[in-house]
């Protein structure tokens, strides 16, 4: 593989296999960008978090090769170790000890000390907003300032990639939003590449400039979330009946009708693709209401990354896409 | 050198931790009076069993099994930070920056040291207080010290591959349980071998801790036979770096299971 400092992260077909037979990888490949943001999005289980493992130097892949800021992880593993930030799933932040402390440690480890530590510490503190807090035991913290000084102690050696594994899982809607901001930040100002994994469409669709679907330890679909949605081509109508028992009828009416895709019934609700919905939508109700079909609503959506995961795996990305944790 | 700095900023977390848990504090101080005050009381008697070779009081004899028995009993729970800091995916966090694998068990096992160290001081001024001689002055006190703080940083590292291995509570606690008594009795911590069953005293000869009992016991004497002594704690010291050695290697067999 050739050294190209304008690719941050480069793996090639990264295998790997758990004892029982479980394979996690089953050969995924990807490149990002330097300065950009990467979003691998997929259920739990897809692959997502090995796939973070591996290019950390945490998990050696059984077969596949990958580069991390131009070092191969698995032949220059300190190297490779030397310029990533890594945040994982759960904020590993020691609770007995201050946010300080904690990041003194974190810039120790990296050989930081000094008046330069303590400045950079401070210089953290504050973009995250925890200097009122950070001389208390981190045991006493919210889950959402936790979370932002695990990002924080990410970033005391300021390295070139950082890797963030489901960054807002188990934050509520406020702490998510502060995070995003900051994460966008980060990317924008420090010119840091950053991958991301997350099962939220939203987040990925808001964050990542480019992402990849991960289904069963591959990359199912790949490209900017714009350009992902576009190939959906069409906008989704759907037609809210006055009762469910009209349902059949009205798929039968919207079956005719041009420049129609083929309906999906879901009680009283009739959905279809449309090429051109602006033209579609007066045809629609017309021709319901000629057939004597009860309308309670329609509205038209834009195509989402929901439906972007539909089409490429087969299945609804059900799983935690709806959930927002109180 | 940044592996013994980094060993240090390790240990200086642990110990910062101890220091911000009174109750831990309390429980450290307390377990080696409880033990050295109530065997004393217990085992009072056997100084008048024909044969109990030691000429001293039995406190002059019980110091060296007590602190062994200390050093085997607290540093033995060293795996359990090991395992709290798995399941907070703090080892993770570490595996990932440039740390040496040997600082992260070499620091802990520091910290486990420096406790014991205070307990050591403690054992040895109550003994004092209570009527110890000590013959060997600070010098034989200082070799015995040494000789159960090998002990338990050989325990500690083996607590450490444990947990790594296993990462279960239980099994760390299990392993625990069942060496450290064993190893304590069978050995001359509290009881000379020549009163012992012969199969116990054949079984202490390969009982690292009778090793330190015995090297730290002679070295409390008037006039400490060295050659006796030092032998020992180079076998010791052998056992700490065979052990800390694995410990750093489980790291491997860790990340293979993540």
């Amino acid at each position: 593989m050739m050294t190209d400092h304008t690719r941050a992260i480069e793996a090639r077909d990264l295998v790997k296999t758990y004892p029982g037979d479980v394979r996690a990888l089953d050969g995924i490949s990807l490149t990002v960008q330097a300065g950009t943001i990467f979003g691998l999005l997929g259920p739990n289980g897809a692959g997502k978090s090995t796939t973070v493992k591996v290019l950390t130097t945490l998990s050696r892949p059984d077969s596949g090769s990958a580069l991390v800021a131009g070092h191969d992880v698995l032949r220059q593993p300190d190297r490779v170790r030397r310029s990533i930030g890594v945040v994982g799933q759960k904020a590993a932040v020691d609770p007995s000890a201050t946010g300080r402390e904690n990041l003194r440690l974190q810039g120790q480890i990296y050989g930081l000390g000094g008046r330069r530590l303590e400045q950079r510490i401070g210089e953290l503190l504050d973009q995250f907003g925890l200097t009122d807090a950070a001389d208390r035991i981190v045991q006493t913290w919210s889950g959402g300032m936790q979370r932002k000084l695990d990002v924080a102690m990410g970033l005391v050696h300021r390295p070139s990639v950082l890797f963030l594994d489901e960054p807002s899982t188990g934050l509520d809607p406020d702490a998510r939003a502060t995070l995003w901001q900051e994460i966008s930040r980060l990317a924008n100002q420090d010119r840091l590449t950053i991958l991301l994994t997350t099962h939220y469409l939203d987040e990925a669709d808001r964050l990542a400039s480019r992402l990849a679907i991960v289904d069963r330890g591959r990359i199912v679909a790949e490209g900017a979330p714009e350009a992902l949605k576009a190939e959906l081509r069409g906008d989704a109508i759907n037609v809210v009946l006055g009762s469910a028992e009209l349902a059949p009828s009205a798929a039968r009416v919207l079956e005719r009708i041009e420049g129609l895709g083929v309906p999906t019934l879901d009680g009283a609700l009739v959905s279809a693709r449309a090429d051109d919905a602006a033209t579609t939508v007066p045809v629609v109700l017309s021709a319901l209401d000629a057939a004597g079909v009860d309308v309670a609503a329609i509205t038209v959506a834009r195509p989402s990354l929901d439906d972007v995961y539909l089409r490429h795996t087969g299945r609804a990305f059900r799983a935690t896409a709806m959930e927002v944790p109180a | 050198m940044t592996a013994l700095a980094q060993t240090g900023y390790i240990a200086g977390r642990h110990l910062r931790f101890f220091l911000r848990q009174p109750w831990f504090v309390m429980m450290a101080l307390i377990q080696p009076v409880i033990w050295l005050l109530l065997f004393g009381a217990l085992f009072k008697s056997v100084t008048e069993i024909p044969g109990f070779a030691s000429g001293g009081s039995y406190l002059d004899y019980l110091v060296p099994g007590v602190l062994v028995m200390t050093a085997l009993f607290s540093c033995g729970w060293s795996g359990m930070s090991i395992i709290e800091d798995i399941d907070r995916s703090i080892v993770d966090r570490f595996l990932t920056t440039p740390i040496h694998r040997s600082a992260i068990i070499a620091g802990l096992n520091l910290y486990e040291l420096v406790a014991l160290l205070i307990q050591a001081a403690i054992i040895g001024g109550l003994a004092f207080v209570l009527g110890a001689k000590f013959e060997g002055g600070i010098l034989g006190y200082g070799a015995l010290t040494l000789c159960a703080m090998l002990v338990g940083a050989t325990v500690a590292a083996f607590s450490d591959a444990m947990a790594l291995m296993l990462r279960q509570r239980e099994s760390v606690i299990g392993i625990n349980t069942i060496l450290t008594l064993p190893l304590t009795f069978l050995s001359a911590a509290f009881m000379p071998l020549a009163l012992v069953p012969d199969w116990i005293a054949t079984a202490a000869k390969f009982n690292p801790v009778n090793w330190a009992v015995e090297a730290g016991r002679e070295a409390l004497t008037a006039s400490p036979d060295w050659s006796m002594i030092l032998p020992r704690i180079v076998a010791l010291l052998a056992l700490t770096i065979l052990t800390t050695a694995w410990a750093t290697r489980t790291f491997r067999a860790y990340q293979k299971s993540i």
